[in-house]
């Protein structure tokens, strides 16, 4: 009886949970369909006349320069995910099979690292930046993603340590070198290590935006581009609920894809 | 592979370690089960094996190689601003030209006694509270969906799902919410409550707003960590318990809180760090009016928009310090039993 009731409590909050969590959502959606007389006329509940009335849509990425916004956010994140990976792999890579001198000195540095609130550090790595003429270019935030990535360094030598050493002896006896180890026995079986970093580093990326918001003034990233709607779109709702909704849309699909995959790469990268 | 691994080395290539372990070749037979320590020096061994002269001097300095681009990048950007975060906070500096103008403690007395500067530390306290909030309702949600439950993908998928927005979208997502006449006033007048506050323009009530706005985007990273820590308690626990008659609440309280005291502990000092360098949300929402400037934000204010980096890297090192100091707590009170990666 008492389970019954128990049962019954724990669906309800979990319904309220998530009208909680797709409430605000939803009525974002709403405003997106509707057009400018329609959004001033009707509460903010209502649904939208149209369903198919994507005016909204295409003004906000035309108009705000959503698309060279993705593009460039498309440039930065190849980029900056094939570094991180190259780098980290061969990070841990040295970290977890060798034993050299300065190993220990290299942990300790990489875990203390993770300490530093980076966003109040930029005080003085912008002078870094400027000093090395990066200022309001990509290369800069391409830098600083690769440089500021200390968890998916994590996650590669925790995956490697699960990686038999005899693997890398019996290539050895075949006469392999170190590099060629590296490249054609470590880095195919880091396969799934890989796959968590770059979605997880991915989606950090993608909704990074105070780096670029002080970096890369010149140009939009995706973030960049939707904070601009603050400013010429500020009153029109419909276009600034559009715009957010464009940006949402990608990580809606990328979340109902790879859900499994999101959820171990944040355990395993966050606990470790 | 005796032959080769007896006698002396000396260019002494794999460094101690090779000495502890190279006058016992026995041991090296079933070095693949031993310590990773006798592991990296047969390895060393075997690649001196190969014998070609001249790659001593090579794989000595092979790993470096393989690291150097890591450390590398680690120090131009972690290590090197913070030292300099460190001279700059002892100068009065303006961010141009050369840094000469040495003030000693000045930078940090002006911290701790304008007003205008420590109050906004008092702005944190709102999402410290939240952060607890959030994880109490995370623990909660974590646990009941870690039982048995109809459709529970979907409401993990659900609860989960904010962590993973834009910040930026987020951000105009609860400026719409919060609206006057708005979403949220519409269902507070659903259940008669007529006269709701103006939730971001009136500064007795925004910082509530904004860690309010906090809370729903990161409680589902606790949701997901918390249900982590909790499905990898073994199930045969939970087996007994039932057996003996405990109630989910005992089993809650004996069985899933001890499993994952430690998450929670590190979930602590995510909260303290994380209430202590608030940014992105009263930026994005407020721009820091009304009296929602954080710490953080009137840093950066105070070095990009006022130009005085002295002060404003000595309120980095301030803040810095202080995430320190908590950690440091943390792992006393919850020591990391698990052996770490050195």
């Amino acid at each position: 009886m008492s389970r019954g009731v128990s049962s019954f409590l724990k669906y309800v909050s979990l319904i309220g949970a998530v009208i909680v969590v797709l409430l605000p959502l939803s009525v974002v959606l709403f405003a997106s369909f509707k057009t400018r007389e329609e959004y001033s006329t009707t509460g903010p509940l209502d649904l939208p006349q149209n369903w198919f009335n994507f005016d909204n849509f295409v003004t906000a990425a035309v108009q705000g320069d959503m698309l060279t916004g993705l593009i460039n956010t498309s440039i930065v994140l190849v980029i900056s995910l094939a570094g991180t990976i190259f780098i980290g792999t061969m990070a841990a890579y040295a970290v977890d099979r060798f034993a050299f001198r300065g190993r220990r000195l290299v942990v300790v540095l990489f875990l203390i690292a993770t300490l530093i609130p980076s966003v109040t550090s930029q005080v003085a790595t912008f002078q870094i930046i400027s000093g090395l003429g990066l200022y309001n270019t990509k290369a800069a935030l391409i830098l600083l993603f690769m440089g500021t990535d200390i968890i998916a360094i994590y996650i590669f030598i925790q995956f490697m340590q699960s990686i038999p050493v005899s693997l890398d002896e019996a290539a050895m006896l075949d006469g392999a070198n170190r590099w060629t180890i590296y490249w054609r026995v470590i880095l195919p079986l880091l396969k799934p290590a890989i796959a968590t970093v770059i979605i997880i580093k991915g989606i950090a990326i993608y909704n990074e935006f105070y780096l670029p918001f002080l970096y890369l003034q010149s140009e939009s990233l995706i973030s960049t581009a939707l904070f601009r709607f603050k400013g010429p779109f500020g009153a029109q709702w419909e276009l600034v609920a559009a715009a957010t909704i464009l940006v949402i849309v990608p990580t809606v699909i990328v979340f109902v894809f790879l859900q499994r995959w999101i959820y171990k790469g944040l355990v395993s990268g966050a606990v470790k | 592979m005796s032959v080769s691994t007896t006698g002396p080395d000396p260019m002494g290539i794999s460094g101690p370690l090779h000495g502890v372990n190279s006058p016992d070749p026995a041991r090296s037979g079933k070095g693949s089960r031993n310590s990773r320590n006798s592991r990296n020096s047969r390895n060393s061994r075997n690649g001196r094996r190969r014998g070609r002269p001249g790659s001593k001097r090579a794989s000595k300095l092979t790993p470096y190689a393989f690291v150097a681009a890591a450390v590398g990048l680690l120090v131009l950007l972690t290590y090197l601003p913070a030292a300099n975060m460190l001279w700059y906070s002892l100068n009065d500096w303006n961010g141009f030209g050369p840094v000469d103008d040495f003030v000693g403690f000045d930078n940090y007395i002006e911290v701790f006694t304008n007003p205008e500067i420590f109050s906004v530390f008092v702005v944190s306290l709102y999402y410290f509270v939240g952060a607890f909030l959030q994880m109490g309702v995370a623990l909660y949600f974590a646990t009941i969906l870690s039982f048995t439950t109809r459709f529970s993908n979907f409401f993990r998928g659900v609860l989960f799902f904010p962590y993973l927005l834009n910040g930026v979208a987020v951000g105009f997502v609860f400026l719409y919410l919060f609206q006057p006449d708005g979403t949220l006033d519409t269902v507070l007048g659903w259940f008669g409550l007529a006269d709701p506050p103006q939730w971001l323009g009136d500064a007795s009530v925004a910082n509530y707003s904004l860690a309010a706005t906090s809370v729903w985007r990161f409680a589902g990273l606790n949701f997901i960590l918390f249900l982590g820590a909790i499905q990898s308690i073994p199930s045969d626990l939970y087996e007994a318990a039932e057996i003996d008659g405990a109630s989910r609440w005992q089993q809650f309280r004996f069985i899933i809180l001890p499993g994952i005291q430690r998450i929670v502990g590190l979930s602590f000092i995510l909260a303290v760090a994380g209430s202590l360098s608030v940014f992105e949300i009263p930026f994005i929402m407020t721009s820091g009016a009304n009296g929602t400037a954080t710490f953080v934000i009137q840093t950066l204010q105070t070095a990009f928009s006022f130009r005085q980096v002295g002060l404003a890297s000595a309120m980095a090192i301030v803040l810095l310090v202080i995430v320190l100091v908590v950690t440091w707590v943390q792992r006393k009170v919850f020591p990391d039993e698990k052996v770490d990666l050195s």
